[in-house]
């Protein structure tokens, strides 16, 4: 059989004005922060985080190209073909974490801010976004904990970019772990800010892919794949890494700025 | 102990096993990788003259027969790839440079390029059989392969060795032509043109429609090219095809290839693989009584 199933969505959410979540029925396993290849018949297949697990899964998607406009229109019923899960997994380490999301970087994080929050953890998540209207998930993460908020225009929260409030609640409390997702260069201050406070950090990179099982080399970090190897990354991981932060692959294996 | 050391047309190796061309091969830190997990060589991803981004994705379907890909020759040029290169030296590995053009004289433009950033040979994909009017073309024709490879020895002192494709009536004509046209050895076989329906959808699995299929469903297809070639041409031959187990890999020694290519196992075994292969391929020669790779090439034509 081949390893691909086409799944009718079941449902289409719009949780932000650039961002939609597609519910599904899908027969494979799923772990927080795992990834899922969708296929947008005719147009593209791309890698997407889990943001449910259990029976009805979701994937949630900015619309910020062509594949995933044309995926944006997309109504129950219609159907995506999906392969995977694909990906390492965040780890619960100790009992007090802090989640740092920005943008759409919260979808790939909340099913570990629930898990995390199910097992007992106490989970702090800061949560960013350009303006109040573009906050993702925000609901889901207050009922797993506590939640602070920055907007990049001061629309809602602490104004500013979400690396500045995280820093004042690791300076506030000790936390056992940090996770991340968001744009890399967010992340990137995130994981230097968790470094010098002595924090551990997993972050979620993204890349453009396109096999999914390690071979196409299209999404490679350095020496690391992020289909395979990621795409959750340590700190001890991403030091010393030339790309983090700064490069990635075009389509054509050439590196560019990230 | 089995002495695991192999050459082919003067290409030392430390173990008959290369990483086959297409995989984790776009930039030196994955091969750099490989080479370090233990692999003999490593072959560059197809490298053109300039950068281009292949096909659309979906580019890649597991099937249960192996695996159907048309990634479409994306790379990033020959200029942007001597960082790649110079990245694999600079871990130690036995680098074999991939290229492709759209005819001679930009496989010699190519190729030449590569040959300076230190490569140890170059391996002509002439046989890609997704990637319109590259290379398939050239595959279809006897003449093309021969003036190909002839275009390429005139500029380089390298071993020169075209990668040939299946997807023809005879593949030994092909191999003879080549070695017509200088080849110091050949590699085969690239992929088999083959399709994926969804039937769910009513269309195509890949973007591209069509593609080349690899893994376990082929081995005994080039297992056969393999073993007529080796009739038919003086020159050594690489086997690529479905390897995935050093009983695999003997299988194409013993049809004759003087060293073997692994891609499509990686999927399933990981890097591992090649560490893999030489270890049962080792103990599987020493209990046949052989004490080296070379002693073995080719004894299943006896």
């Amino acid at each position: 059989m081949p390893r691909i199933q086409v799944v009718p969505l079941l449902e289409v959410v719009r949780e932000t004005p650039t961002t939609m979540t597609y519910r599904f029925r899908a027969d494979l396993g799923g772990q927080p922060g795992q990834f899922l290849m969708v296929w947008i018949p005719r147009y593209d297949e791309l890698p997407m985080a889990l943001s449910y697990l259990g029976a009805v899964k979701g994937i949630t998607v900015r619309d910020y190209g062509d594949a995933t406009h044309i995926l944006a229109a997309f109504n129950a019923g219609d159907r995506i073909g999906i392969r995977g899960p694909y990906g390492n997994v965040f780890r619960l380490q100790g009992e007090k974490v802090l989640a740092v999301g920005g943008g759409s970087g919260m979808a790939s994080m909340i099913a570990a801010i629930e898990s995390f929050a199910q097992q007992g953890a106490r989970v702090v998540t800061a949560v960013g976004a350009k303006a109040a209207n573009e906050l993702l998930f925000v609901e889901r993460a207050n009922a797993s904990g506590e939640v602070h908020i920055a907007t990049d225009d001061g629309s809602r929260g602490f104004k500013g970019f979400v690396p500045a409030l995280a820093e004042k609640l690791v300076e506030r409390e000790k936390f056992d772990q940090v996770l991340t997702c968001g744009p890399e260069r967010m992340m990137k201050a995130v994981v230097d800010l968790a470094r010098k406070h002595h924090v551990p950090v997993q972050a979620s990179l993204e890349r453009y892919m396109k096999c999914g099982i390690g071979i196409c080399d299209a999404c490679s970090l350095d020496d690391q794949l992020v289909c395979v190897d990621g795409p959750i990354f340590t700190a001890e991981q991403l030091e010393g890494s030339e790309d983090f932060g700064h490069f990635r692959r075009d389509k054509s294996g050439r590196r560019v700025a990230a | 102990m089995v002495d695991l050391r192999t050459e082919v047309a003067g290409v030392r190796l430390r173990n008959p096993t290369m990483l086959a061309s297409g995989f984790l091969d776009e930039t030196g830190g994955s091969m750099a990788r490989v080479y370090e997990a233990g692999a003999g060589a490593v072959v560059t991803k197809s490298i053109g003259p300039q950068p281009r981004e292949g096909y659309p994705n979906p580019t890649i379907v597991e099937l249960d027969a192996g695996l159907l890909n048309a990634v479409g020759l994306p790379n990033p040029g020959i200029v942007e790839y001597e960082r790649e290169v110079k990245r694999a030296h600079a871990a130690g590995a036995v680098v074999i440079g991939s290229v492709f053009g759209k005819d001679a004289d930009e496989y010699a433009t190519v190729a030449a390029k590569m040959a300076t950033y230190g490569v140890k040979a170059i391996e002509l994909n002439l046989s890609c059989p997704h990637a319109k009017g590259l290379g398939t073309e050239i595959a279809q024709h006897e003449d093309a392969v021969q003036e190909f490879t002839r275009a390429v020895k005139d500029v380089v002192s390298l071993p020169v060795f075209p990668k040939l494709s299946p997807n023809v009536q005879d593949i030994t004509t092909f191999a003879v032509a080549a070695e017509k046209g200088g080849a110091d050895g050949i590699v085969a076989i690239n992929t088999l043109k083959a399709m994926a329906i969804t039937p769910e959808l009513k269309m195509p699995s890949l973007a591209n429609r069509f593609g080349g299929l690899s893994g376990p469903a082929i081995r005994p297809i080039g297992v056969r090219a393999v073993y007529d070639i080796c009739e038919k041409v003086h020159i050594p031959v690489i086997g690529v095809g479905g390897i995935g187990s050093g009983r695999d890999a003997l299988e194409y020694i013993m049809a004759g290839a003087s060293a073997v290519q692994v891609g499509t196992a990686i999927i399933s075994k990981g890097l591992g693989v090649f560490n893999e292969i030489t270890k049962e391929m080792a103990s599987l020669l020493e209990d046949a009584g052989f004490r080296s790779v070379p002693e073995a090439i080719g004894v299943a034509h006896a």
